[in-house]
């Protein structure tokens, strides 16, 4: 029987999320998030769980990571044929997993370390980022049974159909190290049952796990698929990280000024600011009035040397941020950062639009 | 001769036993239905002059009148309608082309009745415009291409000139001349007591509604009536006028009976004469042109006002507006075949250019598949009726809409679709000093505040229901309509899913 | 105190005024009940001449000519309001030939009849004011 795909439909769902953080860039185990996920269990039914882990690939740091799903050998045949006419692969192998129980019907799972091939590269006339990009949309959308689930440089994705402790057991993630981890645990009003539709989502080294259902969810999505993205999968995550894909890198805004377009505040909150900060607002929220996101959401950005927490303009999910010496932890809920670590310098629930940022050089929010 | 003889269409109605002769029928009457015969001792009535406006039944201190749809009739033919028969009956007898007035009323499908709101259930909390801010402030205008920092990093501002709006409405272009001074003077003022924007129409500004500028467009047409340098720098945004609705593909034409002396003063041309715009801009026969004079009112006004172009709705509507958002443009109104005129030939106001839902969904649709929907602000018009009309053109991609029609039933218009005779009862659609004064602008500025006010209210709530806290996100955000009892071509073109889906 | 006050550049000529005027008298609460095949008796009347209409009604004066000259004393001053005792009142018109407005006129019973702002029936408030289609008769505080 043919079963409906994600991003054949709108699938909309409740979810967990948490991050882990080191602002000194230390590397931490992956165990720690799966305890932290563990405690958020109800928040999860089962249909998606999964992680975003970041500097686990130091020996490869400078190349482009490709963690890739198979539904068979032809797609992988074809898919590799298309990585190889386009990229030189330095390293490629299975993802090791363990068999569990709760883990079933898994695809094909590949990684390949890669760097774009300098001809075709030159020949695009494209910056290496905004090629690897095109690569990934093209092999997402145009190879049948291949999906590119990260493709971001010394970091990566891993992510399942189940809960999201059982997916972290499935990849083995306690045998990672990394200094930033962020997870997320899924709760969809309809069930796909497949792999690509599990969050977090990724496009480079930015990665995506969000908890809501956004209202503007198709006035977004048709402005940015006016920028070239493709919203393949029509969930909210997706069109998330690729306004923020967008915002940040291609037109330059710094993460604030993202979150001040995302999560604008109200123009009587901006009304009442001095001069320059008014100008600049009400210039923002103009000029990306179509990348404001109402209804509610959480999300948790991670990328290169950072973290990034926003909640909705009105905060309708909650969030919650607790800091331990240079550990950061973000997530649904404070028992997800007690149950791994109690003794807190400091817990507080951001207010609704506020920007939470740690990065690992400077360390500061 | 006798075969030009028509039965009267309505028929006036008195009711004797409430009657007490008071007259106000009679003195309000412009066309002469009521009449007081001192022999008679009581009130009688043509019915053949009525053009069933309401005024008499809404002045009658005793509610003594009514105005039915007359019975009389030809032999039923369903292909030989009634109003098919009494047309050629006019044009044998007169020799001359129909004339209409008002937005076309034919049978046609309205597309917002067939689309239905989403509302927010369990997984996506509604929210209260009592209790939570609820925004409806809207910029239109073209969007800045890059983004520039100054060397301390701060953000450059690059944005091109906007119009700021407190919500989503417009009244849409009327001029002086096809409306009265007191039908402009209440838009004018209740448009800057709403924080939004009038628009003068194609017949220049009376230089005492100047003040008014920061709430005004003024609008360049095809005529060039009263457009100068003071008048196009007095606005808050040009209006090129390219087409309207109600007429696509010609002009206008003001009979010199309505030039008197504000008029004539205000447009520029000799009082008694004929104020015939053409049909094209005899400087704009192709895109290049209008690329032209789009710079060149911007050259004359300093690049500090944007431009809009309004077009007619007619078939081939999104590739004409791809070329308008290439021209320099900032914004583009599009005007549906429902739009509303003070005259028109019948046959064209009822024949000619297409629905507004479908052309706004096109071009939307459209621009956005070029990449170019950030170039410009739409605009949709012809026929908005309704908060809900305005929440649904907002979700198909409107930025804002126009109204005329809503706004001059506001001020008392009852759609008796006469306004070209200029015998207005209600001082709108009329130069006639004794029916202009009927229009006092302390009440319609009010009544337009009012509507506004009310239709602002209902459109927050309509957002609240969807989870949806400010205006922008429903921009163009088509999952929130479905449609019902449309072909799945009407679906494409529309780009929604069907109720159920 | 609130006057009615007319403006002549709304005035329509309607002679709805009049009428309401006459219908607030009666405290009937119909008006086709009230007014059918009566001449009314207006307290406000319409004055038209050339194109130029407006509303006439008694001002109210503070020193009012028509109390002046009654003599009977059944026109007095009742809280700014100029205002008629209709058993006192023996119909001798003098105020009528007095008001400087022609505010003033005879009544089908024999006193004299006057715009007591309403504050005589069960409308409260002026009905002309109420009744005006185009706000060209306006009931407000202006001083004097």
């Amino acid at each position: 029987m043919y079963e409906l795909r994600e991003g054949e439909f709108r699938n909309i769902s409740g979810c967990a999320i948490s991050g882990i953080f080191s602002r000194s860039g230390n590397r931490f185990s992956g165990r720690r998030i799966i305890d932290s996920m563990k405690v958020m269990h109800e928040r999860s039914n089962g249909l998606g769980g999964g992680f975003a882990a970041y500097g686990i690939y130091p020996e490869y740091k400078e190349f482009y990571a490709l963690h890739v799903f198979y539904d068979d050998t032809q797609a992988r045949k074809d898919c590799e044929s298309f990585i190889d006419a386009h990229f030189d692969i330095i390293n490629l192998s299975r993802i090791p997993t363990r068999k569990t129980p709760a883990i079933t019907d898994e695809p094909l799972i590949w990684r390949y370390f890669v760097a774009p091939l300098p001809t075709r590269l030159a020949e695009s006339q494209l910056d290496e980022k905004e090629y690897t990009v095109r690569c990934v949309f093209a092999i997402n959308t145009s190879i049948k049974g291949a999906y590119v689930v990260s493709g971001g440089k010394n970091m990566g994705v891993f992510k399942a159909v189940g809960y999201p402790e059982d997916v972290g057991e499935f990849y083995k993630l306690e045998e990672y190290e990394g200094y930033c981890f962020t997870a997320h645990g899924r709760y969809p009003t309809n069930t796909p049952g497949w792999w690509g539709g599990a969050h977090p989502f990724s496009l480079l080294d930015h990665s995506v796990v969000h908890n809501g259902e956004i209202s503007s969810y198709d006035a977004n999505r048709r402005a940015i698929e006016m920028y070239g993205y493709k919203c393949t999968l029509q969930t909210d995550t997706e069109v998330i990280t690729y306004i923020i894909d967008f915002l940040h890198r291609r037109k330059g805004l710094s993460f604030k000024e993202v979150c001040s377009v995302m999560a604008a505040p109200f123009w009587s909150t901006i009304e009442a600011m001095p001069e320059d900060d008014r100008n600049e607002l009400i210039y923002l929220r103009s000029t990306f009035s179509s990348q404001l996101i109402t209804g509610p959401f959480s999300i948790i950005v991670g990328f290169e040397g950072g973290i990034m927490a926003l909640n909705d303009r009105l905060k309708l999910r909650s969030m919650v941020v607790g800091e331990k010496d240079e550990m950061v932890y973000i997530a649904s809920e404070e028992a997800a950062i007690r149950v791994i670590q109690n003794d807190l310098d400091r817990i507080r629930a951001p207010k609704g639009g506020e920007c939470v940022m740690f990065t690992v050089d400077k360390g500061d929010e | 001769m006798p075969v030009d003889y028509l039965y009267p269409e309505y028929e006036v109605i008195r009711n004797y036993d409430r009657c007490i002769n008071c007259r106000v029928c009679e003195r309000q009457c412009a066309n002469e239905v009521h009449e007081f015969p001192e022999n008679a001792g009581k009130m009688v009535c043509d019915s053949s002059k009525c053009v069933n406006c309401h005024r008499c039944v809404a002045l009658c201190p005793t509610k003594a009148l009514k105005i039915v749809k007359s019975d009389h009739t030809f032999k039923h033919n369903a292909n030989w309608s009634g109003k098919a028969i009494t047309e050629i009956y006019k044009q044998a007898g007169t020799g001359g082309v129909l004339l209409s007035s008002m937005g076309n009323p034919e049978n046609y499908p309205i597309y917002f009745d067939k689309m239905l709101i989403n509302a927010s259930q369990v997984t996506n909390p509604s929210i209260d415009p009592l209790r939570e801010p609820m925004e409806t402030r809207t910029y239109l205008g073209s969007k800045p291409k890059e983004i520039r920092r100054d060397q301390d990093g701060r953000l450059i501002n690059t944005l091109p000139p906007q119009i700021k709006l407190s919500m989503p409405i417009m009244f849409s272009a009327m001029s002086y001349g096809s409306i009265s001074y007191n039908a402009h003077e209440s838009l004018a003022r209740a448009a800057q007591e709403l924080g939004i924007l009038y628009n003068t129409g194609e017949g220049g500004l009376h230089e005492s509604l100047y003040k008014y500028g920061q709430n005004t467009i003024v609008q360049v047409a095809s005529g060039r009536f009263g457009v100068h340098k003071e008048y196009l720098g007095s606005g808050a945004a040009i209006e090129i006028k390219m087409g309207q609705g109600a007429k696509p593909g010609i002009g206008g034409h003001l009979p010199g009976t309505k030039i008197g002396g504000d008029i004539s003063r205000t447009r520029m041309i000799p009082e008694g004469s004929d104020a015939i715009s053409p049909a094209p801009h005899h400087d704009i026969y192709s895109i290049e042109d209008l690329r032209q004079l789009v710079f060149s009112l911007k050259e004359a006004t300093e690049y500090q006002k944007p431009v809009i172009v309004k077009i007619a709705a007619v078939h081939n509507v999104s590739a004409i507006a791809s070329g308008i958002a290439r021209s320099g443009a900032d914004i583009i109104a599009i005007d549906g075949f429902r739009g509303g005129t003070g005259a028109a030939p019948t046959r064209i106001r009822d024949n000619v250019g297409i629905p507004i839902e479908l052309a706004l969904a096109s071009v939307d649709s459209r621009l956005r598949s070029e990449g170019i929907r950030d170039n410009v602000s739409i605009i949709a018009a012809g026929s908005i009726r309704s908060s809900s009309d305005i929440v649904k053109a907002i979700a198909l991609g409107a930025d804002c809409i126009y109204i005329g029609t809503s706004a001059l039933l506001a001020l008392g218009c009852h759609l008796c679709r006469s306004c070209q005779t200029g015998k207005c009862n209600w001082g709108i659609a009329t130069q006639r000093e004794d029916l202009v004064k009927r229009l006092n602008p302390e009440i319609g500025t009010v009544r337009l505040v009012n509507l506004l006010t009310a239709w602002q209210h209902e459109i927050k709530e309509m957002m609240g229901g969807m989870g949806i806290n400010s205006i922008e996100s429903l921009r163009g955000n088509r999952s929130m309509l479905r449609g019902t009892g449309l072909n799945e071509r009407e679906l494409e073109i529309l780009g929604i899913k069907h109720a159920g889906e | 105190m609130k006057r009615v006050y007319v403006n002549e550049e709304w005035c329509l000529g309607c002679h709805l005024c009049e009428y309401y005027c006459a219908f607030a008298q009666t405290n009937e609460n119909d008006i086709a009940r009230a007014l059918k095949d009566k001449v009314i008796k207006p307290g406000i009347r319409v004055e038209e001449h050339n194109g130029i209409c407006f509303a006439v009604s008694c001002r109210h004066c503070e020193e009012p000519l028509c109390a002046k000259s009654c003599i009977t004393g059944a026109l007095t001053v009742v809280s700014g309001i100029v205002s008629v005792d209709t058993e006192k009142c023996i119909g001798c018109y003098t105020c009528i030939l007095n008001c400087p407005y022609g505010a003033i006129s005879p009544s089908e019973k024999g006193a004299i009849l006057k715009c007591q702002l309403c504050s005589d029936n069960t409308h409260g408030s002026p009905a002309c004011v109420k009744g005006c289609p185009n706000k060209a008769i306006v009931f407000e505080e202006r001083g004097l």
